[in-house]
């Protein structure tokens, strides 16, 4: 008896995921949780946000998946809604703040020793201050609001990023053919669009990836200390923010389930950038 | 001699660091559209009279221009007077230095412990690469990376002070008790939650760098050679990597000051202990100027300190850059 099943076959389903693969399936997972919570979120209306004081305090049941609040609230829709602001938030600040970093990374690399100088003098600056005492102080400084959060995700998150592309765009202005393409007359700014730019691409896209989740959890953050959203909007600090009151009377759930949806959504960004970087690494690509 | 030259050289780096920062700030927050005067009466802005706000308004000086104000302010914390708290009432730095001994005594533990912890774990992590404690330590480090602290923190008090009753719910000290009858003991009880807190969110880093550190260590040439001369286990780590490995983790662990600030802002609010942390959310939320832009100045100088440590480490305690002079 012949057995018909090649060889190749059966050693392909065995094999443990490679890292190309397995990023793949790490990229649907994200694509399709992302998707998830944008469906969920707006699904829900106002109408399941309304107040139901007869469904107060109520533990996790196949009703409410996450509970209810004091004053009656389903906190699964609260939590979707929650995590839709924090994802447009940090989308926004990171989307902000990469741009930041390609400007003075570019700027830093091809605009002279000057200016080289004056943007690594205000890396400096901006890493002197720890990151949460300059968000506290744009908020204030913008006068609460989305807005302030964004400006201050953007301003606080650039500088060590813009340090990664601007030693990237360093080695790329010391290659030969950059050295040529000067020679033949070519302006800085021709350079920096067509030599320098292509090159950081790779780079640029694993560090937004990489800057996300960190946006995600410093918005987190600065609602959670109370700045910026207003008490009502449903973002995920503020959940957590009025949880601490009730937490002593054992309603453990408002904060916890909240809390690991942030997490998870938070870890698969994490991931996704960490593998991105590690397949457009060439020296790691095979680990 | 050249160790004056280099410390010289790192002190008026700090100073046109603090200048620069005092004055982007002051000219940020002088853009703001928020009202100090407004920020000041708050709640009581419909029993204040036009007059009495323009009081306010030249009581704080806030009449004079930008320049003047600054300079005024510049010149008055250079004779050591940062102003007085609009929240507290009292000079900021009394507010700070106070705040400041509370929040020190809980970074300090969570530093040292986190520091020793993540360094064990990291050796740990390293010498079983890609069996069980490898992946469980690189799993909590990755994930309490995307874990925010104040989380952290809410999930001790839920377990810990709810449920279980072992520890006080939060504040430094124990409510309604006289300042002078506060034993050590009392502060130590209230200091573990917050501390732990911190340290298992400051773990990850040193663990992770730890473990890659002795792990391109433990590839290189010299440890093979070990190995081949029969040399095993922890010993060998002890022997040919911990030394190779302690510098740069010492080094991270005093890098670390930023993110360690911002990890107690968020736990001492957690924990309504009474901290710097929680001075910089009150000064923000109240709009308190004078308190925020001390906090900003000290909290740079903070991270300043650490960074000199870690570079005088270098100098001092690696031979390579005590001979080589220029580093």
């Amino acid at each position: 008896m012949r057995r018909s099943i090649p060889p190749g076959a059966d050693r392909s389903r065995n094999r443990p995921l490679n890292l190309r693969r397995s990023t793949l399936l790490i990229i649907a997972g994200t694509a399709l949780m992302l998707l998830a919570i944008l469906i969920i979120g707006l699904l829900i209306d106002e109408q399941s946000l309304v107040t139901q004081p007869q469904l107060r305090n109520q533990a996790p049941s196949p009703s409410h998946w996450f509970g209810t609040d004091w004053l009656g609230r389903d906190m699964f829709a609260r939590t979707m809604k929650g995590l839709l602001l924090s994802i447009r938030v940090g989308l926004f600040g990171a989307v902000a703040s990469t741009l930041l970093a390609l400007t003075f990374g570019l700027l830093a690399a091809t605009g002279g020793k000057r200016v080289d100088r004056f943007i690594s003098w205000l890396i400096d600056l901006f890493l002197s201050v720890p990151h949460l005492v300059t968000l506290i102080m744009i908020a204030y400084i913008s006068g609460g609001g989305l807005r302030g959060i964004v400006i201050g995700i953007a301003l606080t998150h650039w500088p060590s990023l813009a340090r990664v592309l601007r030693a990237e765009a360093m080695q790329i202005r010391q290659a030969e053919y950059v050295r040529i393409s000067e020679r033949f007359g070519k302006s800085r700014f021709w350079i920096a669009r067509h030599h320098v730019l292509p090159h950081l691409l790779p780079q640029l896209m694993v560090g937004f990836l990489l800057l996300f989740p960190h946006a995600i959890l410093h918005e987190a953050a600065i609602t959670f200390l109370g700045l910026g959203l207003s008490p009502h909007q449903p973002a995920i600090g503020i959940i957590l923010n009025e949880s601490m009151r009730y937490l002593s009377t054992g309603m453990w759930w408002l904060a916890i389930f909240p809390g690991i949806s942030l997490i998870i959504v938070v870890r698969l960004f994490g991931m996704l950038g960490e593998r991105l970087g590690m397949l457009l690494d060439p020296r790691r690509a095979h680990e | 001699m050249v160790y004056g030259k280099w410390f010289a050289m790192k002190l008026i780096r700090l100073c046109t660091l603090l200048l620069a920062l005092s004055i982007v700030s002051f000219c940020l927050i002088s853009l703001s559209p928020i009202d100090p005067v407004q920020a000041y009466i708050g709640a009581d802005a419909m029993r204040v009279s036009p007059e009495q706000r323009q009081e306010i308004a030249a009581y704080w000086g806030l009449d004079d221009p930008p320049v003047m104000r600054y300079l005024h302010w510049a010149s008055a914390i250079l004779r050591g007077d940062m102003g007085t708290s609009m929240l507290y009432r009292t000079p900021v730095a009394d507010v700070i230095g106070e705040r400041f001994l509370h929040s020190a005594a809980l970074m300090a533990v969570a530093w040292l412990a986190s520091g020793v912890i993540g360094l064990a774990l990291g050796i740990v992590a390293a010498a079983h690469k890609g069996r069980w404690p490898d992946r469980l330590i690189t799993w909590y480090c990755y994930t309490i990376a995307s874990t925010p602290a104040f989380w952290i923190g809410l999930v001790l008090l839920v377990v810990f002070a709810v449920w279980l009753g072992w520890f006080p719910v939060g504040l430094a000290v124990p409510a309604g008790v006289l300042a002078a009858e506060v034993t050590l003991l009392d502060r130590i009880h209230h200091l573990i939650l917050p501390a732990l807190t911190l340290a298992m969110v400051s773990i990850a880093p040193i663990a992770l760098h730890t473990r890659e550190k002795l792990l391109a260590v433990l590839s290189s040439d010299h440890v093979l050679y070990a190995r081949a001369r029969g040399e095993k286990g922890y010993a060998l780590i002890m022997r040919h990597g911990l030394r190779n490995i302690l510098l740069p983790a010492i080094t991270l662990q005093f890098t670390s000051f930023s993110e360690l600030f911002g990890g107690a802002v968020l736990t001492e609010q957690v924990f309504s202990y009474p901290g710097l942390g929680q001075a910089t959310v009150a000064a923000g939320l109240g709009g308190d100027v004078p308190l925020l832009m001390g906090i900003v100045l000290c909290s740079a100088l903070f991270v300043f300190t650490g960074n000199l440590i870690a570079d005088a480490l270098y100098k001092l305690v690696d031979p390579r850059m005590r001979k080589g002079g220029d580093g």
